[in-house]
């Protein structure tokens, strides 16, 4: 098979509106989100996220773009990723607010509350464990770790049994209404695995997520590891998870 | 010894059940049923086919090189294309195609820009009310260099939790730059001048020593030489809101 | 994106998403496993239970309880041919479900379940009630005419021997069958508890005393039906039941409820001692949305009314028609209070976030698969086919057709 006709496979989704009119331009930007994956080695990379919660606005692009991105249904049910607003007040007490599932921003914002000390927005989506409890569980093996570090789910396998959604800590994991299988965050495997970055890190308008691989030599992630203080969630329960965060407060869960 | 009849039937039974096992599993099913390691390759393979929406910055830039290198000098220069103007993927691959959103309406920028208290310090924000309301952002903001048309005056616009809360304290009618020195180059471009913050008890002590005139603190004048030991003031009083709470 | 949800789902999960209290994540707001998984514990448990009344008998010989042996045996069977088809019912993909036999997992409790069901079924149940019914059986087959004759040979596997020696060897084949079902028994519904207390990430289900509470709670639940099916079938019949047999199996299920409720009583406690993170959201939990359920259905009618009834039953020698209401009374709602047991676990371990800062909603759907219907179908079901079984393989019929043979 060659380039032409590969790539032509690859974008196969598209409407044909006349020719395909090759621009020069556009055969080059074509090339950019079709590459070849025949020379892909997944044993050369181990991917994981980092998250700046200083840097996130709660704007919501990274959801939406996810939810473009990966055919997730659009209704609030159902998130690959989304965004916590958390509201700490000087008495501890503390109030969380999931702002992905409103239909919009309120019209206003809120009255200042000056009991509020601390107050920001958290992104979150699947950790891609290193020690996965939602692998652990499947009774078919239908979900699984791949060389690189990606848990992907096999929708043609999965029975719907629904384990790995309870065993998941995260809350990451949901039961596509369409394909009654399990469904999760890939770290969108079809675009990394080209050398794309995963869409939610490729919208987020202040850089608050970074992608990268650990086993990169001049990696984003790597850096970001070494200039941050590092936490992660819930790590009384091992699942060693792979998305860091820096700046992440103690009353995240 | 004789064999019960009863074994003889049930073993009969067991090795009818074990010969159709073996035979399902050795003879008449595909070894590609009985381990998931195949199916788990397949799986790979498909994922990696699946269409991608969002074409990513790098392919924008190949034909709008001019767009980048615009966006490139202002303040929204790490914002990918598509966060604005949606999947453009297919575009890209044919420029023909349904082209991009173009994102006009006023909504569309607030959804950023509208004041939200749990937005960082420092990021540009408005209140919709009181920001041209009705109007829509780029009759006078370029989307990809957004420099607003008149340099802010309040520090507000990007402080603006800063400034609410300021705004319930004792400390309300004050100006910023009562308490930091502000470089007009801060205003341009933040990162590159930040200003003072109060680097002594004697700052605060010009209205709160003891022999203070000033009216306003006259309710909260404290000899300096004894009150607070060794500590700075605001490691207990939030300068934006010294009384602690409403 | 590809199309709308059903609307059946769109509205449940609409209606599950305004009932929230606090925060949760949002993928929480649908319940994963809903009524058809409290089910299925539930009729596993009466299988495991009305097995480990029956082995009182072969095992421990506790001869009082023999009149009920057969009934015992013939329930764990009817509710065993049920058990399996509330999952098969849940699955997103029901047809993929062999699966789970050709590639198991084997970190995976759940992929156990096909061996294990099968196991129970097959090598324990079925061998077991064999065994106790070839010599009827074989009797049967000669006195039926036609077809029946032709089922009835099938049946015993086409066995002829009715020799002393024949018979010894059933009943001590018998023996050693039940010996092995005990603990094949506690496996079948062990595993179940180990399911739910394997799970980490939810602090109402992960703990080590899970698999132990759902075993004893089954064993009390199986008691209660044998007990149950025991009074109504004299009832129907018309019939007297033997009183001593009654008052024995009264005395394991009272044993069995005080243990079981030790066993409940010493998790809540524990939780409450140790007062971990998840203790302020659970005891919330508890209060609010599993306050009927819980305190006043499983402990209280469920369990602490039951146990106080039996009790005084022993303790005041009452005469045999109110003995007979009382423990028909307490069987009813152990049954109830079993159930409820299983809701608690199964939907209330869903019914808050695991950020441990929110409360949700199940909106049970009255009909579709996943209903309040089918739910109750499945729960008739064994009762069906408890009444073919005894069509089939009437308990009786030896003393009536063969008397000085059993």
């Amino acid at each position: 098979m060659n380039k032409r006709e590969f790539l032509r496979q690859v974008v196969s989704f598209l409407p044909a509106a006349g020719l395909l009119r090759m621009f020069p331009e556009t055969a080059e930007a074509k090339e950019l989100i079709s590459a070849p994956t025949a020379d892909y080695d997944p044993t050369k990379h181990w991917y994981g996220m980092g998250v700046d919660v200083d840097k996130c606005i709660g704007c919501n692009r990274c959801v939406e773009a996810c939810k473009a991105e990966n055919a997730v249904p659009e209704e609030p049910f159902y998130f690959r990723t989304w965004i916590e607003r958390y509201k700490i007040r000087s008495d501890g007490e503390t109030t969380v607010e999931c702002i992905s599932t409103r239909e919009a921003p309120p019209e206003q914002a809120e009255p200042e509350d000056p009991n509020v000390v601390r107050t920001f927005f958290v992104p979150k989506l699947c950790n891609q464990c290193a020690h996965p409890p939602c692998v652990q569980v499947c009774p078919v093996g239908a979900t699984f770790q791949t060389s690189d570090g990606v848990v992907l789910v096999d929708a043609t396998r999965c029975i719907g049994c629904r384990y790995c959604i309870q065993a998941c800590p995260y809350g990451a994991r949901y039961l596509n209404p369409h394909t009654r299988t399990a469904d999760k965050c890939t770290f969108c495997y079809h675009r990394i695995t080209k050398g794309l970055l995963p869409a939610c890190v490729e919208v987020c308008p202040t850089e608050a997520r970074i992608f990268g691989d650990f086993k990169g030599q001049a990696d984003r992630l790597v850096r970001f590891q070494r200039v941050n203080q590092i936490s992660v969630l819930k790590p009384d329960l091992n699942t060693e998870p792979k998305v860091l965060y820096a700046q992440l407060d103690g009353e995240v869960r | 010894m004789k064999i019960p009849e009863q074994v003889k039937r049930l073993g009969t039974v067991l090795a009818v059940i074990v010969a159709l096992v073996l035979l399902l599993r050795f003879v008449i099913l595909p070894e590609s049923f009985f381990s998931a390691k195949p199916h788990q390759v397949a799986t790979v393979v498909r994922e990696m086919d699946k269409p991608i929406q969002h074409a990513g910055v790098a392919a924008c830039r190949k034909c709008h090189e001019d767009e980048y290198e615009a966006k490139y000098a202002g303040s929204h220069r790490n914002i990918g294309c598509e966060n604005c103007h949606g999947p453009s993927a297919a575009h890209a691959s044919d420029k023909s195609a349904e082209k991009p959103r173009k994102p006009r309406e006023r909504e569309f920028c607030l959804t950023c820009h509208a004041y939200d208290g749990s937005r960082p310090n420092g990021f540009p924000q408005v209140y919709p009310q009181e920001h041209r309301p009705g109007k829509r952002c780029v009759i006078c903001h370029d989307a990809h260099d957004p420099v607003p048309p008149r340099t802010p005056e309040e520090c507000s616009g990007c402080h603006g939790r800063i400034a609410r809360t300021k705004a319930l304290s004792t400390h309300a009618l004050l100006p910023c730059t009562e308490c930091h020195v502000v470089d007009e180059q801060h205003l341009l471009e933040p990162r590159s001048a930040l200003p003072t913050k109060p680097d002594s008890r004697e700052m605060c002590g010009r209205c709160h020593a003891s022999g203070s005139t000033d009216p306003a603190a006259s309710k909260a004048v404290v000899d300096l030489a004894s009150h607070g030991g060794i500590y700075v003031c605001w490691e207990c009083h939030y300068a934006h809101l010294p009384e602690g709470r409403k | 994106m590809s199309g709308a949800i059903p609307q059946g789902l769109y509205e449940q999960l609409s209606h599950q998403l305004s009932q929230v209290i606090g925060f949760i994540y949002p993928n929480e707001v649908e319940t994963q496993w809903a009524i058809l998984i409290v089910v299925y514990p539930y009729i596993t448990g009466i299988v495991a239970g009305a097995f480990i009344l029956a082995s009182l008998v072969k095992v421990f010989n506790v001869v009082e309880v023999q009149p009920i042996y057969r009934l015992a045996l013939l329930t764990a069977l009817a509710f065993m041919l049920v058990a399996g088809m509330p999952l098969q019912l849940h699955l997103g993909h029901p047809e993929r479900a062999y699966e789970i036999f050709f590639t198991p997992q084997t970190t995976s409790a759940m992929a156990m379940f096909g061996f294990v069901y099968l196991w129970y079924l097959m090598g324990i149940l079925l061998i077991e009630i064999w065994f106790e019914y070839r010599q009827q059986l074989i009797l049967m087959a000669r006195e039926a005419k036609g077809l029946m004759k032709g089922v009835y040979s099938a049946l015993s596997l086409f066995s002829k021997d009715l020799s002393p020696e024949a018979l010894a060897f059933d009943k001590k084949a018998s023996k050693v069958i039940t010996i092995i079902g005990i603990p094949s028994a506690f496996l079948l519904h062990g595993y179940v508890g180990f399911i739910f207390g394997s799970v980490k990430a939810n602090p109402w289900w992960g703990s080590v005393l899970m698999p132990i509470v759902f075993l004893m709670s089954a064993i009390v639940s199986g008691i209660a039906m044998v007990m149950f099916l025991y009074i109504l079938l004299s009832m129907l019949r018309n019939e007297k039941l033997d009183m001593r047999c009654l008052d024995k199996i009264g005395l394991f299920l009272m044993v069995a409820i005080i243990v079981d409720f030790a066993l409940e009583s010493l998790d809540y406690i524990h939780r409450i001692y140790q007062s971990e993170e998840s203790i302020g959201i659970l005891t919330q939990l508890v209060s609010s949305k599993l306050f009927t359920s819980l305190v006043v259905v499983q402990v209280l009618f469920g369990m602490l009314l039951p146990l106080l009834v039996i009790a005084l039953v022993r303790i005041f020698r009452l005469n045999e028609e109110l003995r007979k209401l009382l423990y028909f009374t307490s069987s009813l709602l152990i049954l109830l209070g079993i159930f409820a047991m299983r809701w608690n676990v199964v939907i209330g371990g869903q019914l808050y976030s695991k950020s441990l800062r929110g409360l949700m909603a199940y909106k049970m759907e009255i009909t579709g698969i996943e209903s309040l219907v089918m739910a109750l179908a499945l729960l008739a079901l064994p009762f069906v086919f408890l009444t073919v079984l005894f069509w089939l393989l009437p308990p009786r019929w030896m003393k009536t057709n063969a008397p000085g043979t059993a």
